[in-house]
C-alpha cells in the first residue's frame, strides 16, 4: 500500500485520530479514503546463459470495497523458451537423445552438458484475494488461484488469519493452503528408471497424466520491537503427495570401472528416466527483520529449510534501501543460498545397478545460489511509483564430485548456471 | 533440525509473551506506517522472486502459504 498525503488539515486530523484509535497504518486509511483502486504492474525478463529465457508480465489490481476490506486480482503470463539440462552427463562423444514427444531426436556435442532444446512453454496464472476484517483485532485473507501451462495445471485455495495483541504490537498468524495439480507430460508419463528406447521406438508410459497435491500450514508471529524495528518469525510445514518426478529428466548409465556410457541393451540408449518418491514433507523456519536507520531501511531475512528427502538449506537475504532526494531510492540486494543434496540424487547410475529412486536434476544436488542486484525506484506524478531492477544470479556445485568414475573426472559434472534478471515495476493509486 | 525447531518455538513464546519489548503506542507509529517499513512492501517483487527460486532450487516455504504451482522443468 502506498502512502498518499491527505488533502487538508481536516483530513490530517481525521487520519491522525483514526490512526490513534485503531493503530492501523496511516497509508491504508489514506489510500482507502481517496484512492480505492491500487494498480501494480511488473515485467520480468530472466535469461540463463545458453539455457532458459523467460518473459513474465504481471498485473495486480486491488480495490477497497468496504472499511478495511479489499479484493484483489493478479494475472500472470509466463513465456518460456530455450534449453533445459536433461540430467545426462557430458561425454567425449556426441550424444543423441529422443525428444520427450518421441517424434524426433536432438544431439549434444562432445564435452557439452546435454540440454533439451525442445523446451518451450507458456503459462497463465490467475489469483483472487479477499482481505476481510473478522473483528476489531482479527483479519482474514482468503485466496484462490489457478494456473495452466501446456503440460501442467494447478488449482489452489488458501486462508490466512491474523490477530493483533499487545496494543497491536504483536500479531499472531495462522494459515493453510491446498493445491491440486495435474501433470500432462509431452509423450506421456514415463515409467521411472526404465531405459530410453532407441529412436523411433517410444518410451514405456504409465498413462497420459498424473496428479499431485500440495498442502501447507503456517504459524507466525510479528513483533513491533521499537518505533523503528519490526521482526517476523514463521514456521511452515508442507506435505506433497503424488507424482513429484520430473518426467523430462534423465540419468546417464555408465560403466562402473571406466565411467564411459554403459552397455547398451538392444533397442535402448544408456539413459534412464528419473524417479522420485511420491511423498515429501517440508519444513521451514523463516525470520525477517525490518529496521529503519535515520531514513534508510535495512531488510534482512534468513530461512532454514529441511525435508524428508534429506535436503537442508540456508537462505540469507539482505536489502538496503538507500534514500536519495525527492523520494528516489536505491536498493542493493544480496542473496545467498546453500543446499545439501537429496538422498536419491546421483550424477549418473552404474550399469546393472538397481535403485528405488534416482534423479540427476542438478536442482536436487548440493549447490549454492548467489544473487546480487540493484533496484532504483522513484515516484511519478501524485500517486505513482516506478521501479527498475537488475540482478545477476549464479548457481554452483561440485564439478568433480568424489564419486566421479574414470573419464567422468575429465568432464564438468556441475557447470555453473548463470542468469541475469531485469524487471520494471509501475504502481498507481487512483 | 530439532534444535532449530526448539529455538524457534522458544523465540515464539518470548515474542508472544509481549513482555520482552516496550509496546509502541499508536501515536508513535509514523515510521512503521510507511510503505517501506511494511513486511512486504512490493508483493510483485516477492512473487516473482519466489517463482524464480522455486523453479531453480529445492527449497520453498517460510514466507507464506499457497500461491500456485508450476511444472518448472
Amino acid at each position: 500500500m502506498q502512502l498518499k498525503p491527505p488533502k487538508s488539515i481536516r483530513g490530517k486530523l481525521a487520519l491522525a485520530t483514526c490512526s490513534m484509535l485503531t493503530g492501523m497504518p496511516q497509508g491504508a486509511n489514506a489510500a482507502g479514503a481517496d484512492s480505492p483502486w491500487e494498480l501494480d504492474t511488473a515485467v520480468l525478463y530472466y535469461s540463463e546463459k545458453d539455457r532458459v529465457e523467460v518473459v513474465e508480465p504481471v498485473v495486480r489490481l486491488r480495490k477497497e470495497i468496504d472499511d478495511d476490506e479489499f479484493i484483489s486480482v493478479r494475472i500472470v503470463y509466463d513465456s518460456l523458451t530455450g534449453s533445459s539440462a536433461n540430467g545426462a552427463i557430458p561425454t567425449d562423444q556426441p550424444q543423441t537423445f529422443t525428444s520427450p514427444s518421441g517424434h524426433k531426436t536432438y544431439t549434444t556435442d562432445p564435452n557439452e552438458t546435454p540440454l533439451d532444446p525442445t523446451f518451450h512453454d507458456a503459462r497463465y496464472a490467475l489469483s483472487a484475494e479477499w482481505e476481510k476484517p473478522l473483528g476489531e483485532l482479527t483479519r482474514g485473507v482468503f485466496s484462490a488461484n489457478a494456473s495452466n501451462e501446456y503440460d501442467y495445471m494447478s488449482l489452489g485455495v488458501s486462508a490466512v488469519v491474523s490477530r493483533d495483541f499487545n496494543l497491536r504490537n504483536t500479531t499472531l498468524t495462522a494459515g493453510a493452503s491446498y493445491n491440486a495439480d495435474q501433470v500432462d507430460p509431452v509423450g506421456g508419463v514415463p515409467v521411472g528408471l526404465t531405459n530410453m528406447p532407441q529412436f523411433p521406438a517410444v518410451k514405456a508410459t504409465e498413462g497420459d497424466s498424473d496428479d499431485k497435491t500440495v498442502s501447507e500450514l503456517l504459524l507466525g508471529v510479528t513483533q513491533v520491537v521499537s518505533r523503528r524495528t519490526l521482526v517476523q518469525l514463521n514456521y511452515s510445514f508442507g506435505s506433497d503427495s503424488g507424482y513429484l518426478t520430473d518426467p523430462y529428466k534423465l540419468l546417464s548409465v555408465v560403466n562402473g570401472a571406466t565411467g564411459e556410457l554403459g552397455t547398451v541393451i538392444p533397442g535402448s540408449e544408456p539413459y534412464r528416466y528419473e524417479k522420485r518418491p511420491d511423498t515429501r514433507d517440508r519444513h521451514a523456519v523463516y525470520w525477517k527483520t525490518v529496521h529503519q536507520l535515520s531514513d534508510d531501511v535495512i531488510r534482512v531475512s534468513y530461512r532454514y529449510y529441511w525435508d524428508d528427502w534429506d535436503i537442508t538449506s540456508h537462505t540469507l537475504d539482505f536489502r538496503y534501501r538507500y534514500e536519495l532526494r525527492n523520494r528516489h531510492y536505491l536498493e542493493p540486494h544480496v542473496r545467498y543460498y546453500a543446499q545439501t543434496e537429496a538422498e536419491f540424487y546421483r550424477h549418473s547410475l552404474i550399469d546393472g545397478e538397481s535403485v528405488e529412486y534416482a534423479s540427476a536434476d542438478y536442482r536436487l544436488g548440493e549447490m549454492t545460489t548467489t544473487t546480487v542486484g540493484l533496484k532504483y525506484g522513484f515516484p511519478t506524478g501524485k500517486n505513482g511509483e516506478f521501479g527498475v531492477r537488475a540482478e545477476y544470479m549464479v548457481q554452483s556445485g561440485d564439478s568433480t564430485p568424489d564419486d566421479a568414475i574414470g573419464v567422468q573426472r575429465q568432464q564438468d559434472l556441475f557447470p555453473d548456471v548463470e542468469a541475469v534478471i531485469f524487471q520494471l515495476n509501475y504502481s498507481l493509486l487512483f | 533440525m530439532r534444535a532449530a525447531l526448539l529455538s524457534s518455538l522458544l523465540g515464539l513464546l518470548v515474542l508472544v509473551s509481549g513482555c520482552a519489548f516496550e509496546p509502541v503506542q499508536p501515536w508513535d507509529r509514523d515510521l512503521l506506517a510507511q510503505k517501506k517499513m511494511q513486511l512486504d512492501p512490493y508483493p510483485l517483487d516477492t512473487y516473482l522472486d519466489e517463482h524464480i527460486y522455486y523453479s531453480k532450487e529445492a527449497s520453498s516455504g517460510g514466507q507464506g502459504v499457497g500461491g500456485g504451482g508450476c511444472g518448472c522443468n
